[in-house]
């Protein structure tokens, strides 16, 4: 049975409490037992308790599939893409280092890429993925584009994410701030010309990872 | 008499904690549970629904129960772990007694015996020293139908009035400034309420960390339209998306309530149809904060004035508010001031007793609520019942079947336990589901006392950090192991389900306490067959009190996902939210919402005093302590979950850029905090998001890592609560690591 074609994967990054609910709930799932598909990050720890749940896009084209040089990567008809296939990986890394999002890891031990295939043994079946279903802020989310548009007036999700000259389209959606222009980043720019942000980039950035409080000073 | 047997690293050696993971069949992909149990969790007082996976009697994972309404599948790491604490090679399986001979401190000996030792024991110091001498601290984790049965073997097998819990370290000043301010302790709304509020204002509560669940709720509202306050000296992971964030200087939180309250007398934001017909106090109240302009609330909270007049303005303006508190507010010693100071805000705006618009504390431990009304709180009797009151005195003896005159009078709170120990007043002692040596402030005292005393007997599934000290260990059962009640977050009873049963000699935490009634020659009472039998003699004790179950059965909490006390009738649905119009109140009796004869709140004058130690030039930074998401209280039980201590492996300090630079500090170097009682070495955590006068540390570990080494013991007056919140410290590099650091397991 397929994932169903009205239920979405939704990321709101400004929710994420930092908890790893859903890191230590992944390792529950049957498909790959013991291990955590998804990964924690903080921003900057020093400057913010903002922190960021990375899965799995689940890309149309995926780029960690494109660059496997033993295709081992596949994606199902309903666009999950899988964990590599172990007859077939030689763990070369490629897709490590070609992810843009920075999402498969390499299980030295195994030889094999494993990477969050949207807890496909519970979304074909109708269940949701663990990780949506126990994260208690709810910055991880499974449901249809009804239901987010009720839960979520302030934000709006987007599937378009541009890396240089690449365009990425996915399946999981994240979710921004409504109100901000979600003007994308070019790296390589930033990487050439790093004090040149421009304001409106700045303010997208600080608005999409945290909406900070007035902070009265003492 | 009571020190440890032998040195601490032998009996971390066997008795752990040692970290277990998921391996065997929990680690078996595709393996088909035997069933699934519907539960809760064993960890804090949200109690989240929970399905355990069971086979073969034991919980080998879990699945979330999306129909539970509270959390509706949403679950936090510990409670998503938690399945990993049972089989645990730490587990006790058999009674222990402290046998300096033994490489790890104690022998195994058999049940029987050990009860019999212990009954003999109690027997002997009783007979020698009176009933008095003899003390039981008990857990706010038991459910409700042990600790009823704790408070009733304390008064009427042991006959002593000393009994207190562990709940005395959570939020009894909530509960004295509710009793105060409404005449009746519980959270006020469901946290449903939450999501329709026009403003949440959320005072010591780090939400992220301590509720997760309730994160869902306030952001919710948030999406709704709420604008969010947060008062708290740290930008906690809540408090980062927050509409307004007043970083308060620790300890002054009645400052910044009555400075709020004289800009809302200042701008008329007041609700004074409400006022006039349903408090009194308020011209006395008015009178007082006079006395708190914004230039000096400011001036003492630490916050800039123009964020206490927005903060203020929002609050005042507010059609619906929901106000929110926890032990930021409550672990002072003037929590019950700070905890009034809030209430006189809420009432002010007339804003209760309607949907929408509420006020609660955040229950910390699982059965914090269930776990003080029934009769295991030193002056409490079931159903909340007053012990000094001779009216119910009389109906809660004739429901046990003694003489109110053989009654004992109220005992004294748990710290003063510990000094009536000290005293020789009272030489022995039985702990259950209590870990004072970890949650207690300035806890070498704690150890002094407990070696002072003649005889100690703990009940515990791992042998905890302060049960190292125990002449005898009773085999006491997990949460997953026993079956009863417990009262969450909001009011609502919900029910533990049994999923597997005691493994070896372990025996259900309530047959102990009725095998040692009948060891003592004393069974009168005591001859409960099951947990069942137990809450049907609870609810008719707690019946007509303010805490009435007397209209709760089992069958009805599974048939409605919980239901909300009081509940008067078994016809009756039970009371999600209080102070409706014409909701169950056997005070008032119809003469208004809150629960005094006339029906009408308090407002109460709420002092500001200073915390008891404040900082000086030789300890010149404030410390204050609380939780990590992965950790829970003195962590007896989450020390031993593998992944949970991966996640937070040990204590840090968290300083301020600024206070570090000043200190010559980095982040990850070990700094040495030391108080006038002790000090503690730990990690650096530099970080942006506390006040640069204040530090934190997390209290979840024991020995060398515990907290408590450095905290002090001021309580406050009427709740008894320590202030563990504010105590002075300083703070230097470390010459070298702590000896933990090279000696112990990383859990340690």
């Amino acid at each position: 049975m397929p994932v169903p074609a009205d239920q979405y994967f939704f990321i709101d990054p400004n929710r994420c409490i930092g908890c790893e609910s859903c890191v230590q709930a992944c390792s529950e799932c049957d498909t790959h037992k013991g291990h955590s598909m998804i990964h924690l990050e903080y921003a900057n720890r020093r400057e913010s308790p903002q922190t960021l749940p990375v899965v799995c896009m689940h890309c149309d084209s995926p780029t960690c599939a494109e660059v496997c040089p033993a295709d081992a990567i596949k994606r199902t008809e309903d666009g999950v893409v899988q964990t590599a296939r172990k007859p077939r990986c030689i763990a070369c890394n490629n897709c490590v280092l070609a992810c843009p999002f920075g999402v498969p890891k390499m299980n030295v031990r195994q030889e094999l890429m494993m990477k969050c295939d949207m807890c496909y043994d519970r979304t074909s079946e109708g269940k949701r993925p663990m990780c949506a279903t126990v994260c208690p802020s709810q910055a991880l989310f499974f449901g249809t584009r009804e239901e987010i548009e009720r839960l979520r007036p302030r934000s709006r999700p987007i599937n378009e994410f541009q890396f240089g000259f690449q365009t990425i389209h996915t399946k999981v959606r994240m979710m921004v701030p409504r109100e901000t222009v979600a003007t994308h980043i070019d790296v390589a720019e930033v990487l050439c010309h790093p004090d040149e942000g421009s304001d409106q980039e700045d303010a997208m950035l600080a608005a999409a990872l945290c909406e900070l409080p007035i902070v009265a000073r003492t | 008499m009571a020190q440890p047997p032998t040195s601490r690293v032998n009996i971390i050696e066997h008795f752990g904690p040692h970290l277990a993971y998921a391996e065997g069949t929990r680690l078996d992909r595709g393996l088909t549970p035997d069933r699934l149990v519907q539960t809760h969790c064993c960890f804090c007082g949200q109690q989240c629904g929970i399905q355990l996976k069971v086979k073969d009697n034991e919980v080998i994972g879990f699945e979330p129960w999306e129909e539970f309404p509270f959390n509706q599948g949403m679950l936090c790491p510990k409670g998503v772990k938690r399945y990993l604490q049972g089989s645990h090679p730490d587990r006790l399986l058999s009674a222990l007694k402290r046998d300096p001979s033994s490489p790890g401190g104690f022998h195994t000996l058999g049940y029987d015996e050990a009860i019999r030792q212990a009954a003999e024991r109690i027997g002997q110091i009783q007979s020698q020293h009176g009933n008095d001498a003899f003390a039981v601290l008990s857990g706010a984790s038991l459910t409700t139908e042990k600790t009823y049965l704790m408070g009733k073997f304390a008064r009427v097998c042991l006959k002593t009035p000393y009994i207190d819990y562990n709940g005395r370290l959570c939020m009894v000043s909530a509960a004295a400034g509710n009793k105060k301010a409404f005449g009746i302790d519980r959270a006020a709304n469901p946290w449903s309420d939450i999501l329709g509020a026009g403003v949440v204002w959320i005072s010591g509560a780090n939400v992220a960390e301590c509720a997760p669940i309730t994160t869902n709720y306030v952001w919710q509202a948030r999406e709704n339209g709420a604008k969010i306050i947060v008062v708290d000296p740290r930008i906690t992971p809540l408090a980062r998306t927050c509409d307004l964030f007043l970083p308060i200087k620790p300890g002054r939180d009645v400052a910044l309530f009555n400075g709020i309250l004289h800009l809302m007398i200042e701008h008329d934001w007041l609700d004074h149809a409400f006022i006039e017909a349903h408090t009194v106090g308020f011209e006395s109240l008015a009178e007082s904060v006079r006395a708190w302009p914004p230039a000096r609330t400011a001036e003492v909270t630490g916050i800039a004035e123009r964020a206490i007049r927005k903060a203020a303005e929002w609050w005042g303006t507010a059609k619906t508010s929901f106000l929110l508190h926890a032990r930021g507010i409550e672990h002072h010693s003037h929590g019950v001031q700070n905890v009034l100071g809030a209430i006189n805000i809420v009432l002010a705006s007339g804003r209760i007793g309607r949907e929408n618009c509420g006020y609660a504390t955040i229950t910390g431990q699982a059965n914090g609520q269930g776990g003080r009304e029934h009769g295991q709180k030193c002056d409490q009797l079931p159903g909340a019942r007053d012990l000094a009151n001779p009216e119910h005195r009389a109906h809660v003896a004739k429901i046990w079947g003694v003489s109110p005159d053989e009654l004992p009078q109220p005992g004294v709170d748990a710290y003063e336990i510990f000094r009536k120990i000290d005293r020789g007043e009272i030489r022995g002692l039985l702990s259950i589901c209590f870990n004072p040596l970890v949650s207690l402030p300035d806890n070498n005292f704690v150890a002094r006392m407990l070696d002072k005393l003649d005889f100690y007997v703990a009940i515990d599934f791992f042998l905890n950090d302060t049960a190292h000290r125990a002449d005898l260990v009773l085999p006491g059962s997990l949460h997953e192991e026993d079956e009863g009640t417990v009262t969450q977050i909001e009011g609502r009873v919900i029910k533990i389900n049994q999923a597997v049963t005691p493994p070896g000699e372990a025996r259900q935490d309530w047959r102990i306490i009725q095998d040692l009634a009948v060891a003592l020659g004393r069974p009168h009472g005591f001859t409960f067959a099951h947990p069942r039998e137990i809450f049907e003699e609870l609810r008719r004790a707690s019946q007509g009190g303010i805490a009435d179950y007397s209209g709760i059965t089992w069958e009805k909490i599974e048939q409605q996902h919980g239901v909300f006390w009081p509940c008067p009738s078994e016809d009756h649905p039970g009371t999600p939210r209080l102070f409706e119009p014409g909701s169950h109140n056997p005070i008032a009796k119809g003469a208004g919402p809150f629960y005094f004869p006339d029906g009408r709140a308090r407002f109460n004058v709420a002092e500001y005093t200073a915390p008891m130690e404040d900082v000086d030039a030789a300890y010149p930074v404030i410390l204050t302590t609380g939780r990590v998401v992965s950790h829970f209280l003195s962590g007896t039980q989450t020390r031993r979950i593998g992944p949970l201590v991966d996640q937070y492996p040990e204590p840090r300090v968290e300083i301020h850029p600024q206070l570090a630079a000043r200190l010559g500090l980095g982040d990850g170097e070990w700094t040495t905090v030391t108080s006038r009682r002790g000090e503690i070495t730990v990690r650096a955590q530099v970080v942006k998001t506390i006040r640069p006068d204040t530090v934190f540390i997390p209290y979840h570990w024991a020995g060398p890592k515990s907290a408590n080494q450095v905290t002090i013991s001021a309580q406050d007056p009427i709740s008894k609560i320590p202030e563990y919140k504010v105590c002075a410290v300083r703070l230097s590099k470390a010459a070298a690591p702590p000896e933990y650091a090279t000696q112990l397991e990383r859990q340690q």
